[in-house]
């Protein structure tokens, strides 16, 4: 266990410094985007490559964290119990959500189905809301525009002490560096230990005496909760929240993100969502082939080339080439062995 | 009394357009445990094959119901030969390569046809009920469901063909040992998926205005019919198809569109609350 | 050869904005205008935003011919948002910030226009928004091209009652265009002494309407209204058309034809549809002719023009006018110019920008649907935008930077 703290904390470490050297290559503005996805991915990879829950609608903690600080900033003004509630809420309706999923032992692609159809009652129900009846104290729901002009992040106590630009991106970066040591953490604990036993036999260790239900819906609230965060985070950012964030496209990025990072590592959804969304907006400034088309060429290139995902290979290879050769490469995911995935 | 007669038809209307619309997605998911989130952009192909052909002067019901579904299902083969055949058996890692495989065609239609396609017309007239007028073409869609129906129990329980196939999905060492090419079954039942989506495709072409984005208006309903089904293939479809079709109907006449879908969707979410692995591990077991 | 010329000059941008960007900056005395397009040229709403990017394109082709605007040549950097808002206040920071460009024009959808809208004020960049919408903006760094519901239905709605008869059934886009549009339905029917006696809402993913249809049986209108948006909405039209309904009860839409639906829909669906918008390829005027010679010219055919795109157009020139007038490209000259009582005489007739509300005063065509065409039946000169105008002085306020909801 020491060991593996020592191991994230020199990630993290790393991680700090490639953070703080960034904004010399990309735009502070840009970056802060790409962290705050960062974060997002880290939440996903989490609760599906640690817990093994395919969870279809990470998408609706993201929204349900936005929705969350941008009405209750509307209302109070000052943002830190704004701040605070775009984390505790979705923390709460996950804890709800998993409650009624695991405790009915839904599993699979099942859990999947439920997940996504509670993002899309998000998605069709923010939408309807354009009429001037749905109000939250003083804030307007705003429908398929969503809601402007909100109280962005400032400084605690100070409502005119604005957080923005370079401040915001390494506040962003901070709070990706802390979720990632405070995950590791709780991996590394008894609790991890059991979730992840959990994912790879879930009767053997209802057996042995623990509360799988319990631990499974904990896990996907602590999922629920880093989504939220990343959600207030770019509510803040974006100045503006719509209710394309609970869409199915939006809840696909993030499963993609993980898949094409790898899945079973922390870091990898985090570097497979900076890489795409950079992607993205790399993409669209060009205008010679259509970007849809290249996305999903990447894609589907992506999953028969890498399938494990860029980080487990891009460790591989890596490990490879400074130790003699393994034989009998393996293709299989998530990770080849439990201590190879344990570490990245 | 005419008006209810009137939303009867729309009710058995939209049962049936569920079935369409989702039996290529539940055959590829019930035999091979392979998602299509392509079956959108399956059907948009399909639709496109349909009025290319039909502008190209042949006989609209031919395009329909032979050049779409053939079309589709040879672009089914290409994909299942270069892409999913290597993916058997990680279900996420095929759900990512068809988004791509989504994305990917949207944009190749949007780069060819553009988003000014003009469409056709259907070719069966609208007649009156009553004082009421009705979509003659609602007719042949519950027809081409329930023939779609029938179809898929005929080949799967009534031809050697079905036997082989379904024998190959639930053990494909057996049946190779047998001397049957698991392999090619898997390629021929994917060709039967792709071949239904590209007639759902075909079927509703003379009904929606045929942009290339236009996959994305069915695929999460065809998604939650077919697994809230559960694993049979056929009574799985039309259990989901019947539940789901009801209520958003009856949800939308009675009030507004809006709401009817966030019934389908609440219904849904109890359905599987309380039936975890589809309704057909309760009811209709072992029913095919 | 223009895609790729500005493709890697965008890209030459990003990669080096410090060292290039500084160099070549200061060698010429007249390096150019700087001119920022932020567009959907890919993903759901394409269908829209390509035609745009083609009328920006011929408009900028147009200035440059013309010897540019001060002597100086106006080059373009473009974006591709490809329909996600996240990209579009990222690529409005990256024009006001990075390529510090001159003027922004584009931005679809309301919510793109709210998401780039104050990060461009608040970096002194001028922005203009072009396209049809809801109304009620009032911030003087925008000026609104489009044309907004009170122009609109307030010559669409009494034409139709006047016709058809006195009840209508709305259908609209379950969003803010629909929502408001059909509030102003309801008003100008109600002016016109007709009623509303149905409004129904649909999300905009929703592609079967038999149950609608059988529900506007039920309520026996004698016009219908439908503010749909988008292409699973067209289906409204094919099914309408399917089930015989067309020589039964008639229609006039505040949408269709927008986006080009007019050539989606076969000439015996759309046939006989009532529209009123400020542009149609069937306007006779020389400005007119002008214009789509040359797009011919250009693109080849005239096919992809739509009303948003020649809305686009005209935003470009009423903006290249603006800068003549001001002799500068600076915001505070190029407001006072924008101001002044500027116009421009565009493919649509002349666009005058009320200094009050910087909307725009429109001719507004009353058209008709007819063989995948729109037939100009009658024009209406010079509309006010008198939704805007009711809640919105910047002569008064000039520091307002609301989008009002405009009170019916």
């Amino acid at each position: 266990m020491r060991g593996e703290m020592r191991h994230a904390l020199l990630v993290a470490i790393v991680s700090a410094i490639v953070l703080a050297v960034a904004p010399a290559l990309i735009g502070t503005y840009t970056l802060t985007l790409l962290v705050i996805y960062g974060i997002l991915a880290l939440s996903l990879g989490l609760i599906w490559g640690f817990g093994g829950i395919l969870c279809f609608g990470q998408a609706a903690f993201f929204g349900l964290g936005a929705y969350t600080y941008a009405i209750a900033a509307i209302n109070i003004g000052e943002s830190t119990v704004p701040f605070l509630l775009g984390i505790a809420i979705p923390f709460l309706f996950a804890a709800a959500l998993g409650a009624m999923m695991f405790y009915g032992r839904l599993s699979d692609v099942y859990l999947g189905v439920i997940t996504l159809v509670v993002t899309l009652l998000f998605f069709r129900f923010m939408n309807s809301t354009a009429g001037p009846e749905y109000v939250i104290g003083t804030a307007r729901l705003g429908g398929f525009n969503g809601i402007p002009g909100f109280q962005t992040l400032n400084v605690p106590g100070d409502p005119s002490g604005y957080i923005f630009g370079d401040a915001y991106y390494y506040l962003t970066a901070v709070a990706l560096l802390i979720v990632y040591l405070l995950v590791r953490w709780l991996l590394a604990s008894p609790f991890g230990r059991i979730a992840m036993a959990i994912r790879e036999n879930e009767l053997r260790v209802e057996l042995l005496g623990y509360d799988a239900r319990a631990r499974k819906t904990l896990l996907f609230s602590i999922g629920g909760a880093i989504a939220g965060l990343a959600g207030t985070l770019y509510a803040s950012w974006a100045e503006i929240v719509t209710p394309g964030m609970f869409s199915l496209g939006q809840s696909a990025e993030i499963i993609i993100w993980c898949i094409v990072g790898g899945l079973g590592t922390l870091v990898g959804p985090v570097i497979g969502a900076m890489i795409l969304a950079y992607l993205k907006f790399a993409l669209g400034q060009q205008s010679v082939i259509d970007n849809t088309l290249v996305l999903g060429a990447i894609l589907i290139l992506c999953v028969l080339l890498m399938p494990r995902g860029v980080v487990p290979t891009l460790g591989t290879e890596l490990r490879r080439s400074f130790q003699r050769p393994q034989t009998g490469g393996t293709r299989r995911r998530p990770g080849a062995s439990p201590a190879e995935r344990a570490h990245v | 009394m005419d008006l209810a007669a009137i939303f009867a038809v729309e009710i058995l209307y939209a049962l049936a357009s569920l079935v369409v619309i989702s039996s290529g997605l539940a055959v590829v998911f019930g035999m091979m445990r392979v998602i299509n989130l392509a079956h959108g952009e399956f059907m948009m192909v399909g639709g496109y094959a349909t009025i290319v052909a039909v502008k190209s002067g042949i006989n609209i019901y031919i395009a329909m119901l032979i050049v779409a579904p053939i079309v589709v299902g040879v672009l089914g083969v290409i994909v299942e030969r270069l892409i999913i055949r290597r993916l058997y058996g990680r279900l996420v890692d095929t759900m990512l390569a068809t988004w791509g495989l989504s994305l990917l065609l949207i944009g190749l239609a949007s780069m060819i046809f553009g988003n000014t396609t003009t469409g056709i017309s259907p070719p069966i007239p609208g007649f009156a009920i009553g004082r009421y007028q009705v979509n003659g073409y609602s007719f042949f869609i519950i027809l081409a469901a329930v023939a779609i129906l029938v179809a898929m129990f005929a080949v799967l329980a009534g031809t050697r063909a079905g036997l082989v196939a379904r024998g190959a999905m639930q053990n494909p060492a057996m049946a190779s040992a047998l001397g049957y090419n698991p392999e090619r079954v898997y390629m021929l039942t994917f060709f039967a998926g792709s071949a239904l989506a590209g007639l759902a495709g075909g079927l509703f072409a003379p009904l929606l205005g045929l942009v290339p984005t236009i996959g994305s208006a069915y695929i999460a309903k065809a998604f939650i019919t077919v697994i809230s089904g559960g694993a049979s293939v056929i009574a799985g479809l039309v259990s989901s198809a019947v539940l789901f079709g009801a209520t958003s109907q009856i949800f939308t006449l009675a009030t507004t569109p809006m709401v009817g879908e966030i019934a389908l969707l609440l219904i849904a979410v109890v359905l599987l609350r309380l039936l975890p692995q589809g309704i057909t591990s309760r009811f209709f077991r072992g029913a095919m | 050869m223009i895609n790729r010329r500005t493709f890697l000059a965008s890209s030459a941008a990003v990669a080096g904005a410090g060292i290039l960007g500084a160099s070549a900056g200061r060698s010429l005395a007249a390096d150019p205008i700087k001119l920022g397009s932020i567009l959907d040229t890919s993903g759901a709403f394409d269908a829209y935003g390509k035609p745009m990017d083609m009328a920006l394109r011929l408009a900028v082709d147009e200035i440059n011919a013309a010897g540019g605007l001060l002597g100086r040549q106006v080059e373009i950097v473009a974006y591709d948002t490809q329909s996600d808002m996240a990209l579009y206040t990222q690529y409005g920071q990256q024009l006001a910030r990075v390529d510090k460009v001159d003027v922004v024009h584009g931005g679809i959808l309301s919510a793109s226009r709210e998401a780039i809208r104050q990060t461009l004020r608040k970096s002194g960049v001028p922005y203009f928004y072009n396209v049809l919408y809801e109304g009620g903006v009032c911030d003087r760094n925008i000026t609104v091209i489009g044309v907004t519901p009170s122009q609109q239905v307030e010559v669409l709605i009494p034409a139709a009652i006047k016709k058809w008869g006195k009840k209508i059934y709305v259908l609209a886009a379950d969003y803010n265009y629909g929502q408001i549009t059909a509030r102003w339905i309801e008003k100008f029917a109600k002016d016109a002494g007709g009623e509303v006696v149905q409004t129904d809402f649909f999300p905009l993913d929703v592609a079967d309407f038999g149950s609608t249809i059988a529900k506007i049986q039920g309520a026996a209108p004698d016009i219908v209204v439908p503010a749909l948006v988008g292409g699973p909405h067209l289906s409204f039209f094919r099914q309408w058309a399917a089930a015989g309904m067309k020589s039964k009860i008639p229609m006039a839409s505040t949408t269709i034809g927008i986006g080009n639906e007019h050539k989606v829909l076969t000439a015996e669906e759309g046939d006989g549809i009532l529209v009123a918008y400020n542009y149609s390829p069937e306007i006779v005027s020389p400005a007119n002719e002008a214009f789509l010679k040359a797009w011919t010219a250009k693109y080849g055919n005239t096919d992809q023009i739509h009303e948003i795109a020649v809305s686009h157009y005209q935003g470009i020139h009423v903006w290249a006018e603006a800068v003549r007038k001001a002799g500068d490209v600076g915001r505070d000259k190029l407001t006072g110019a924008i101001e002044s009582g500027l116009s421009f005489e565009g493919p649509g007739g002349k666009v005058l920008i009320d200094p009050k509300t910087h909307h725009a005063v429109l001719d507004v065509h009353l058209m008709e649907m007819s063989g995948q065409k729109l037939k100009v039946l009658e024009s209406f000169q010079q509309r006010q935008p008198s939704d805007t105008q009711g809640v919105c002085d910047l002569a008064a306020n000039p520091d307002d930077n609301t989008q009002y909801e405009i009170k019916i």
